[in-house]
């Protein structure tokens, strides 16, 4: 594999297979919230993260790291305390954010929007050591807490007023999950890009629950369908010249689509092999003793092997 | 009388400018079954909720197991059932995925162990689900999915047990099995505080019966008995919404 003599070429593939378990294993939450579009904007504010490391010469990913917690952290606080409307106030943070960094990288010396363009695409080729050594920590912090806390986090996430009466400290696991997924998004970043990022963290976790019926295999096909279309997409990118980001995106696209087109036949034999099972015939019937007895006004039809009631139970 | 598991004195809330409880009083005693009834809008909701510390008191004292509810931390004694239509999230999970999440109030760093699972496995049979544990919520019908929330809430084996309407959008068949978890729970001691539209095939199990209209308690005693066409078998008890600053519309349960 002469892929893998290039030294910028492993640092591609590293990032790439980090990103591709880190978004999807935190998106998961997200899109178990139907909060699914929270990525973009914290991709949104990590703008004025990048524009902020640029004018102060800092490491733009760590800035971005550091801007875009303190976006979700704020996204969190006006969910909480909110009472106009809350999308509105989001709105502004979103749309703030993109301006506040196009406005900064322009006042950097010598910056131009150019600059800003491999964040907001991504730009494989140009990580540096630097900046994969940033990416491996803060993928780290994500996996960690995205696995250790995956209980607590999925009880937040499907009933938050039960999670509060379990005595969970909702609060701060909501404040956890903000903060994660600001992490997520600076990892991605160089890898997607911004206006990308969110893409790897609800498509792969939409594609897979078209197949699962658990959450747990839907955020272990999730994290492999990840993994698969961002390695799928540096390669592809290295041989045919397209951008990575694009290319891992449309991939994971697609993987959604053939995945769906999938599921309705399979959930069809699945349903046969239950009837099957069950002993149901294919068609409903007439029960006799309805027939006999009753006035023939109500009828009755159900499979006749079935008792009537789904609830008979001790 | 026993010790009070549940005390409200002189409660009140609001939810944004509009008062929904204008002082109430009510005691649940250990092992007693305790019925909040009224007419939508009446604050009955609203009174459970500030039980469990869902809605913020503006005046008035809540105690849990004696403990100030402020003060209160020791969750695993109580289940809740919120009100629902539905278990499902935004991402498939298995009936046992949902019923989990109720243990954890009873697990260190949110670790199941063996007694863990089993305590999940007993809480399906309760409700008669153990042989849909396997199956995603997605594929349930409205009276199962009511069955696992009630299952989630008794994962943790609660002394108490808090429930609200749980009878609602649930067919006659799975109400008697609700019914049958429950009298098994009240036959173990549990406490039981449940806001019901209606009393339905529960109403053998209820001691007493509180009350409410307009967010005041009306009537704390014996369940009242359902008169002229709300007796009868089967009535299905529908009316629409009040509109705001109307009447309470009258259920039959206060005459």
């Amino acid at each position: 594999m002469e892929i893998l003599d290039y030294a910028f070429m492993q640092r591609a593939l590293l990032a790439a297979v980090l990103v591709g378990v880190t978004a999807p294993a935190i998106g998961i939450y997200l899109v178990q919230r139907r909060q699914a579009l929270m990525g973009d904007g914290i991709g949104h504010v990590a703008m004025t993260g990048v524009g902020l490391g640029f004018m102060l010469s800092w490491s733009p990913v760590w800035m971005a790291t550091l801007v875009s917690a303190a976006g979700a952290v704020l996204m969190e606080l006006i969910r909480w305390y909110g009472k106009t409307r809350g999308d509105i106030a989001l709105a502004m943070l979103f749309y703030g954010g993109m301006a506040g960094g196009v406005m900064l990288i322009n006042l950097a010396p010598g910056g131009t929007n150019a600059n800003l363009m491999s964040f907001l695409f991504g730009s494989l080729s140009t990580v540096s050591q630097e900046d994969i050594t940033a990416i491996c920590v803060l993928a780290a912090f994500v996996i960690v807490m995205t696995l250790a806390l995956r209980r607590q986090l999925f009880a937040v996430s499907q009933d938050e007023e039960f999670a509060r009466v379990t005595g969970l400290p909702v609060r701060a696991l909501n404040l956890l999950t903000a903060v994660t997924a600001a992490v997520t998004v600076t990892v991605a970043m160089r890898v997607v890009g911004l206006l990308l990022v969110s893409a790897l963290m609800v498509v792969p976790v939409a594609a897979a629950q078209q197949l699962t019926r658990s959450f747990a295999t839907t955020f272990a096909l999730a994290v492999a369908i990840g993994v698969s279309v961002t390695i799928g997409g540096t390669v592809t990118s290295y041989y045919q010249d397209v951008p990575p980001g694009a290319t891992i995106v449309l991939l994971a696209i697609g993987a959604f689509m053939v995945l769906t087109a999938l599921a309705t036949p399979l959930a069809r034999q699945r349903a046969r092999a239950l009837e099957l099972a069950a002993g149901d015939p294919a068609e409903c019937v007439i029960p006799e003793a309805v027939e006999k007895a009753g006035a023939g006004v109500v009828r009755d039809t159900f499979p006749a092997s079935r008792g009537s009631s789904e609830g008979a139970v001790g | 009388m026993s010790e009070p598991v549940i005390s409200l004195r002189g409660v009140r809330a609001e939810l944004g400018s509009r008062t929904v409880l204008r002082g109430i009083d009510l005691t649940v005693h250990r092992g007693e079954v305790v019925a909040l009834l009224g007419a939508n809008g009446s604050g009955k909701s609203t009174a459970v909720r500030t039980v469990i510390g869902q809605v913020p008191v503006s005046d008035g004292e809540i105690e849990l197991f004696g403990t100030p509810r402020r003060r209160f931390r020791d969750w695993r004694r109580l289940g809740y059932v919120p009100q629902r239509t539905t278990a499902a999230g935004g991402v498939p999970a298995t009936v046992t995925e949902i019923v989990a999440s109720g243990r954890l109030s009873r697990t260190r760093l949110g670790i199941l162990r063996r007694t863990d699972h089993a305590a999940i496995r007993r809480a399906l049979d309760l409700v008669g689900m153990a042989d849909r544990a396997k199956d995603s919520v997605n594929a349930l019908s409205g009276g199962q999915h009511q069955r696992v929330l009630i299952a989630r809430a008794l994962a943790c084996e609660p002394e108490l047990l808090i429930m609200d309407e749980p009878m609602a959008g649930v067919d006659l068949v799975s109400q008697e099995v609700l019914a049958a978890t429950l009298r098994e729970q009240v036959a173990r001691g549990t406490t039981v505080l449940l806001v019901l539209h209606e009393l339905g095939p529960l109403e053998p199990l209820i001691d007493r019966a509180v009350v409410l209209r307009d967010g005041c308690v009306t009537h704390d005693g014996p369940p009242p008995k359902a008169v002229g066409q709300h007796a009868l078998p089967g009535h299905d008890h529908v009316h629409p919404h009040a509109a705001p600053g109307t009447d309470p519309v009258r259920t039959g349960l206060l005459s």
